[in-house]
């Protein structure tokens, strides 16, 4: 299927895990759970120095809805709940554990729930409450698509298993390996929304994976497995279901007003093993690659791991590293910090070398159009890249800046290097703080508003 | 690092747990001899598409070698002494006026070359160098440099030189003999008329068309071997280099088909209406039209962003050119042209902008 128009040609660079059976990676020393690993409110935590704690026990306590519990990814004990450099750049609360080294690292026996028997509330209570969340790298608590208005009918649910950002593999190997997983978390995602129809959306560069999940399709289900053409960003949720389905979400709205619930296939995967281990979310696949890596993999890490350890896992860096990027590199993010941990959104660690790298001197736009030709949500970035660097945010929102998903096709292609979807990131932050002062303004006096003027600062 | 079965290895005591211990961004990759110097931190993506402004640029230059080669071929050296006249202008003027280091990019070469090969032979050197001088000063310069101007800069430089010099820009030699052929005109001293040298002129295709209704042997035409400027007569070398560069992805195929269709359909059109009008094929490959089309018109600068816009835009520089060469005043029409439409491409890319995904369904369930 083709399906969504524009979208960029990035290099696969898959081939360095693509065939890499997944395994597991030994615990290391330490563990760092930050307390906001997913979209929405931290949890709280439920631990402190001293105590301890075996694998699967719950360290973070979900706030509210659109939240999600951290667990403990090993057994040892709880040295601290501090500041912790995150992946994100900032320090944030983390429940730091000391692994211990003689554990058998047996979870505590639990009781697994029995899926047939629980109504949808009482499926999302226990996905919530496993902290599972999307693996697909946004990190949105996965519970909460599992429970739209009631005003909203769902029909189909797309297990997204595109994976269209290049070098990562971690999707590809887990419907590779673990195809009645996913189909497994499918039949439970159905049967509490009540949808009779699931598509699994997989780029055609994965073809053992569309296999291996064609030849699994449990005879009662109504699962089907579709290739996708292999384009960036295919894995948007919004050209997924536009290629899939043909069905437009309107811009401002989500999936589910256009009837269709989209989860990550890791994510699935994950469901699915709260249901048959009744084990919460406490290790993820992760693909360790790229060309500054010695031993390329796909792992089994416990969430947590710190950077450093994994890297050293896999023989370490090489000297012309440059550049360590969690998630693929057309969306991930930097990392400055070697002792950050691994989320439970992190798809891999790609660790690029110089000649990897973007470069080039960044030049005038010429107005070559190549970013317009690229933008899946048909904005005009040559436009906006303008407006943004005037400080003329407001403009921008005139032009849809809204709809832009961060995706980077339109800085890949710049022939003059510059850096739109940066420069997009940052306007909207922007016009956010803008909306916020503007609104503090009206509810606060009568006065006229001048938000107008405070656009440059 | 062999042996570390628990996976962290000799350098498991640095990152010992405390941030404060850490020694910054940098030293990672473990302590076994490896390991980068340092952690470069920059926003996503991390990977680029392999073009470049810069060799966008150089490879329009080259695409140019064989056009004037094909010159050199038709009008001898005169014609490499014209371009590198206007050449020559137009990179000092940019290294002169211009910021530091933009004579890198390779645009202002192009725009020197370019303007180069719309000037007839025989021009007087000086003329040319003047021409590129003003072609990168007020066609581009003072816009603000690449990407800010609104006309494109060759051809306000051959406009320039046509308004004040425009005996010599209607002085077409005759072809060379040899490729060592030097016109004596060319050598004139600046401000002496050129007038006053003796060469042998004769006419365009176009001027035989217009003045005498007179038609040119189409062979000729699409080999180049007429009378006109420099550049315009080698109609089918251009348009195969035109080719190579549109499938590189560095010219927007849609501005020359549409041009040269318009004017192929339009004139096709008035040619049977009334037969003494000049047939498509004549239209298509007398003057400039091919070297416009290809060449000036693709200017990324001073064309429109979108796809429909590029269809808009040369439908309106073919329209212009027939309209022109057949009803106005001069026998060649396809600069202003340009110009004309380089000047409405803000508003073009305006009413052209696409709408955003999903735009129009969620403006239909607003309603």
């Amino acid at each position: 299927m083709g399906g969504f128009r524009h979208g960029v040609h990035p290099p696969g660079l898959k081939e360095l895990t693509a065939g890499l059976p997944i395994r597991r990676m030994p615990f290391p020393e330490l563990l760092a759970l930050p307390l906001r690993q997913h979209a929405g409110a931290p949890a709280r935590a439920l631990v402190e120095r001293g105590d301890r704690v075996e694998r699967g026990d719950k360290v973070g306590e979900a706030q509210g809805f659109i939240s999600s519990s951290v667990h403990a990814s090993a057994a040892g004990t709880v040295r601290d709940v501090r500041l912790w450099p995150h992946p994100d750049g900032s320090m944030a609360e983390t429940v730091v554990i000391e692994v211990d080294p003689v554990s058998p690292q047996r979870p505590r026996p639990r009781i697994v729930p029995e899926w047939e028997g629980l109504t949808r509330d009482e499926v999302v209570a226990a996905i919530q409450d496993a902290g599972v969340v999307g693996l697909g790298g946004a990190a949105f608590p996965a519970h909460v698509k599992l429970s739209p208005p009631d005003d909203l009918d769902i029909d189909v649910i797309v297990a997204n298993g595109a994976e269209c950002e290049p070098y990562l593999t971690s999707d590809h190997r887990t419907m590779l390996e673990y195809p009645e997983r996913v189909h497994f978390g499918l039949r439970v995602m159905m049967h509490a929304l009540g949808v009779e129809r699931a598509i699994i959306g997989v780029e055609e560069n994965k073809a053992d994976a569309i296999a291996a999940l064609r030849a699994t399709v449990p005879p009662d289900l109504d699962i089907r497995v579709e290739g996708l053409t292999v384009k960036y960003p295919q894995g948007a949720e919004k050209m997924l279901l536009h290629s899939l389905l043909g069905r437009k979400v309107p811009s401002g709205k989500l999936p589910m007003h256009v009837g269709a619930v989209v989860q990550n296939v890791g994510s699935i995967a994950a469901i699915a093993e709260v249901f048959q281990t009744g084990y919460p979310l406490i290790e993820r696949i992760v693909t360790v690659t790229g060309p500054g890596i010695r031993r390329p993999a796909n792992l089994i890490v416990p969430v947590g791991t710190r950077i450093q350890d994994v890297l050293d896992h896999c023989g370490g860096m090489t000297p012309d590293a440059e550049r360590i990027v969690f998630g693929g590199p057309m969306m991930g993010n930097a990392q400055p910090e070697p002792g950050a941990p691994i989320l439970k959104g992190t798809t891999g660690i790609v660790v690029l070398t110089g000649d990897a790298i973007a470069g080039g001197a960044q030049l005038p736009c010429i107005r070559c159009g190549k970013c317009l030709d690229a933008c899946p949500v048909f904005l005009d970035p040559a436009d906006l890249g303008r407006l943004a660097r005037a400080g003329r945010y407001e403009e921008m929102t005139d032009l849809r800046l809204s709809d832009c998903m961060l995706c980077g096709s339109c800085s890949y292609v710049c022939p003059s290097h510059i850096p739109l979807s940066q420069l997009f990131g940052l306007a909207r932050s922007m016009v956010r703080k803008l909306e916020r002062r503007a609104k503090e303004a009206a509810g606060a006096e009568a006065e006229p508003a001048k938000a107008g003027t405070g656009a440059a600062a | 690092m062999s042996g570390s079965e628990r996976g962290t290895g000799s350098g498991r005591g640095r990152l010992r747990g405390e941030p404060e211990s850490r020694t910054g961004a940098g030293n990672g990759g473990g302590t076994d001899g490896g390991g980068p110097e340092r952690l470069h931190l920059a926003p996503s993506p991390h990977i680029h598409a392999p073009d470049s402004t810069s060799r966008i640029m150089w490879t329009v230059v080259a695409t140019l070698v064989p056009v004037i080669g094909a010159a050199v071929w038709f009008f001898g050296l005169s014609a490499l002494l014209v371009i590198a006249a206007s050449t020559l202008g137009a990179l000092l003027t940019e290294r002169g006026f211009g910021e530091r280091g933009t004579l890198g990019d390779g645009s202002a070469a192009i725009t020197g070359l370019l303007l180069g090969l719309t000037l007839p032979p025989g021009i007087p050197l000086w003329m040319s160098f003047l021409g590129g001088a003003f072609a990168i000063g007020l066609g581009k310069l003072i816009f603000g440099g690449l990407g800010q101007n609104i006309f494109n800069p060759a051809l306000l430089g051959r406009a320039f030189l046509q308004a004040a010099f425009p005996t010599a820009l209607t002085t077409w030699p005759a072809l060379a003999d040899r490729w060592t052929n030097v016109y004596a005109s060319n050598l004139a001293l600046p401000l002496l008329s050129p007038g006053k040298v003796d060469v042998v002129t004769t006419a365009t295709p176009l001027n035989l068309m217009k003045f005498e209704h007179q038609g040119t042997d189409l062979f000729h035409l699409a080999v180049g071997s007429t009378a006109g400027s420099l550049g315009e007569t080698a109609g089918v070398l251009i348009l195969l280099c035109g080719a190579y560069l549109a499938w590189k992805g560095y010219l927007d195929w849609r501005i020359p088909v549409s041009i040269l269709a318009t004017v192929a359909a339009f004139s096709g059109i008035l040619h049977a209406i009334d037969p003494t009008f000049p047939g498509p094929l004549f239209m298509l490959l007398s003057g400039g039209l091919v070297l416009g089309a290809v060449y000036m018109a693709t200017d990324m600068v001073t064309s429109p962003v979108t796809r429909k816009g590029a269809w808009i835009f040369g439908l309106g520089i073919g329209v212009l050119t027939v309209l022109i060469r057949v009803w106005g005043g001069l026998t060649e029409g396809v600069m202003y042209s340009i110009l004309f439409m380089n000047a409405l491409v803000p508003f073009i890319d305006q009413v052209t902008r696409p709408a955003a995904f999903g735009a129009r369904t969620a403006t239909r369930e607003a309603r």
